[in-house]
């Protein structure tokens, strides 16, 4: 069993050590169907995704604009069950080699088990979670089971958290902060909010962890934008949306994907 | 003295400071809200010492609302309750009709106390709806109101009051299109409006303090109850009953009994066609614990902890979650849950109109259905108190469709010339 958080920090030391920042993509699981999707993943990988968080859908996606809750519809009409998910973060991770976080919300994983949810996924490869309606007040049975088995405990932060809850997330979390940039659910939005590089500053100021900021990011124009002042981009509804695009036609949507990822990938190189 | 309109729980048992009625409640919520939340549960301590709030509020609850809501003895239509005497606690005459209004007014007036000008509300039938379009008129706050799609077909009255009030309604169309979806469009809101927006949260579910906030300011029903029939039967009722769709109604008239072990405090969930899958909302009596909404309760889900889709004829009732008090309440045995189906709840409700000339809400007869019952179990030295939460305006498309009850020519005008109304199960569901 390969360490989690280990494959996360190498990732992350990689590009920097390039003078980048990395790049995160997002899909769900079972879309547009379960095969397809794990080679969509695969996709982001190899057109210059750095590291990958697979979506596990939830019926109830409070936090998801129309965009991944169609594809989290899609993929739970098409019977998507949990153990799929986690033999997509498997299939990713052994033909890609990229570390891959599993990101969902927390009713999910309880009803599963925290700590069965943390080994099975740690069998399957998986670097870490991302639960984005967990507080840190609430997220110990998780902390736990996810450090017994290696798995990195990624916390959201927003620009609404104050430097005190800066600091008590950041150092509960591992792995890497995501930094929300803006105040919303995840879509494409025409500009990254202003206040991505502020939170970006302030949480540097209380971790070491590197900072990743998602939320919004869908060009590469956004991208570079970003990646002047994050240590990592995560893209996701865009990356979902070139798979809505394409509907039936999956090989036009596996090649927008390595498209776009490589697109992003250089527009992020040019700092 | 006035009476107290505004009588919190002072007690202090629960919930605990992290928002949790034994093992049910918390607060699981995105990192972009904690701070609003948080604004509330503190704005909402405060407001709770402070006379000046409770004065505001107990003037708006008399001379607007027109509280204390009367009591109404049923013997009519308790000769079908096993001769048991049954009152009603008429929460129906509320101004706005039901009793959500309660819960609204003490929301608008922190709304105010924390400088936002903007409310947003998620409503099922749409009482909770009007009830806030209704104190934004008076407030001059902006007021959108998430309601889903299916829900604003069969409440169509509603739909139509909330806009005369000034409110803006938007029909939530993703999901299973009823109130569960209407949450969850209202939290993705909300994220994004957090600094000019108050969530005014319509019953005892979500994220700590929403439970025991929305509690407190329903508590008055059983305060009041309590008192009316103790000066009316000289002793205290052997049930207390209500209906349970987030459960804001039957906490508001249980609370003031817990410490009154001989009441037993009977919940009726909407059992809808069965027990089935998909054909009911029966939360506490078919649910497991799991998290949705923001606390931990009784959930309608699968193996995955997906939520499962819900059916009943009540669009107040139709919805897959509870609040965490009464989960604890379920598990400490203080309080019973049972299922009552569509058609117990639609023939009380007819029962009671032409016995006693009182329409009540389908969600309401849910509660007379139960109470019929109880009554029966309880015989004739029972005393049987019943919240009649809402008035049925609102559903008299749904009975007149439901009873046969438009003549021939008009019934066949609607069935071509309207979309029809939700009378099966699924119709909605996109999973
Ligand atoms: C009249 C009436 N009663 C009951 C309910 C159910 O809500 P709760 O369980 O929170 O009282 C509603 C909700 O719309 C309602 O309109």
């Amino acid at each position: 069993m390969t360490d989690g958080i280990a494959s996360l920090a190498g990732a992350l030391a990689q590009a920097r050590a390039q003078d980048r920042a990395a790049l995160i993509g997002y899909l769900p699981a079972g879309f547009p169907d379960l095969e397809s999707g794990i080679d969509a993943i695969a996709a982001l990988v190899e057109g210059g995704c750095d590291i990958v968080e697979v979506g596990l859908p939830h019926s109830d996606p409070v936090l998801d604009g129309p965009v991944i809750q169609a594809a989290d519809d899609i993929a739970l009409r098409g019977g998507l069950r949990i153990v799929d998910v986690l033999r997509t973060v498997r299939e990713v991770r052994d033909r890609t080699g990229a570390p891959v976080l599993c990101m969902t919300y927390w009713n999910p994983v309880d009803r599963y088990g925290a700590e069965r949810f943390a080994a099975d996924l740690a069998a399957a490869g998986g670097a870490g979670c991302i639960l984005p309606d967990l507080p840190v007040e609430e997220s110990l049975a998780w902390r736990t089971a996810a450090k017994a088995h290696g798995l990195a405990t990624v916390f959201v932060v927003a620009p609404s958290s104050q430097n005190e809850r800066l600091a008590t997330i950041t150092a509960a979390g591992s792995g890497f902060v995501y930094a929300a940039s803006l105040m919303g659910v995840t879509g494409a939005r025409a500009k990254v909010g202003a206040q991505a590089a502020d939170l970006v500053r302030r949480a540097r100021l209380l971790t070491d962890l590197p900072v990743c900021v998602g939320l919004g990011v869908s060009d590469a124009e956004q991208a570079a934008e970003v990646a002047a002042f994050a240590d990592g981009v995560i893209v996701g509804s865009a990356f979902v949306q070139c798979l809505l695009d394409a509907g039936t036609d999956t090989a036009a949507g596996l090649k927008a994907l390595r498209e776009l990822a490589g697109e992003l990938a250089t527009g992020m190189r040019r700092r | 003295m006035a009476p107290a309109f505004f009588v919190p729980d002072r007690t202090g048992r629960v919930p605990s400071a992290e928002g949790y009625f034994g093992a049910f409640g918390g607060r699981f919520i995105p990192e972009a809200l904690v701070a609003a939340v948080e604004e509330v549960a503190v704005e909402f301590d405060k407001a709770k010492d402070d006379p000046s709030f409770a004065a505001e509020l107990g003037e708006l609850l008399r001379h607007y609302t027109g509280r204390p809501s009367a009591m109404t003895e049923v013997p009519r239509f308790a000769r079908q309750a096993g001769g048991a005497r049954v009152f009603l606690k008429r929460e129906d005459l509320n101004h706005t009709g039901s009793h959500k209004i309660n819960n609204v007014l003490g929301q608008a007036l922190l709304t105010k106390r924390m400088g936002k000008t903007r409310v947003i509300a998620e409503t099922g039938a749409g009482q909770h709806g009007v009830a806030t379009a209704t104190a934004c008129a008076l407030f001059g706050l902006d007021c959108t109101i998430y309601m889903g799609e299916i829900d604003t077909r069969r409440q169509a009255l509603n739909v139509a009051r909330m806009r005369i009030l000034g409110a803006e309604v938007i029909a939530v169309a993703s999901g299973s299109r009823t109130l569960k979806d209407a949450i969850n469009e209202a939290f993705r809101d909300w994220v994004a409006n957090v600094d000019s927006t108050h969530y005014l949260f319509g019953t005892v579910a979500g994220p700590h303090p929403f439970p025991a906030m929305v509690r407190d300011l329903h508590r008055v029903i059983g305060v009041e109850a309590r008192g009316q029939l103790l000066e009316r039967v000289g002793r205290l009722p052997d049930a207390a009953v209500a209906c349970v769709g987030g459960g804001s109604n039957a906490i508001g008239l249980f609370h003031a009994f817990l410490d009154d072990p001989s009441v037993r405090l009977v919940g009726c969930e909407p059992g809808g066609l069965g027990p089935e899958e998909g054909r009911h909302a029966a939360t506490l009596s078919v649910g497991e614990p799991g998290i949705l909404h923001g606390s931990r309760s009784y959930v309608l889900q699968d193996e995955d902890g997906q939520i499962t889709d819900t059916y009943s004829i009540s669009a107040g009732l139709d919805y897959p979650g509870i609040g965490p008090e009464h989960a604890y309440l379920k598990d400490a045995g203080r309080a019973e849950y049972r299922a009552v189906t569509d058609d117990q709840a639609m023939q009380a409700l007819r029962l009671l109109a032409r016995t006693e000339g009182i329409i009540a809400a389908i969600e309401s007869a849910h509660a007379l259905a139960g109470a019929l019952d109880v009554g029966r179990e309880l015989g004739p030295d029972g005393v049987v108190l019943v919240n009649l939460s809402g008035r049925g305006d609102k559903d008299m498309d749904t009975a007149a469709r439901y009873f046969g009850l438009y003549d021939q020519d008009q019934a066949e005008g609607e069935a071509r010339g309207r979309t029809p109304d939700r009378v099966t199960p699924g119709e909605g569901n996109v999973r």
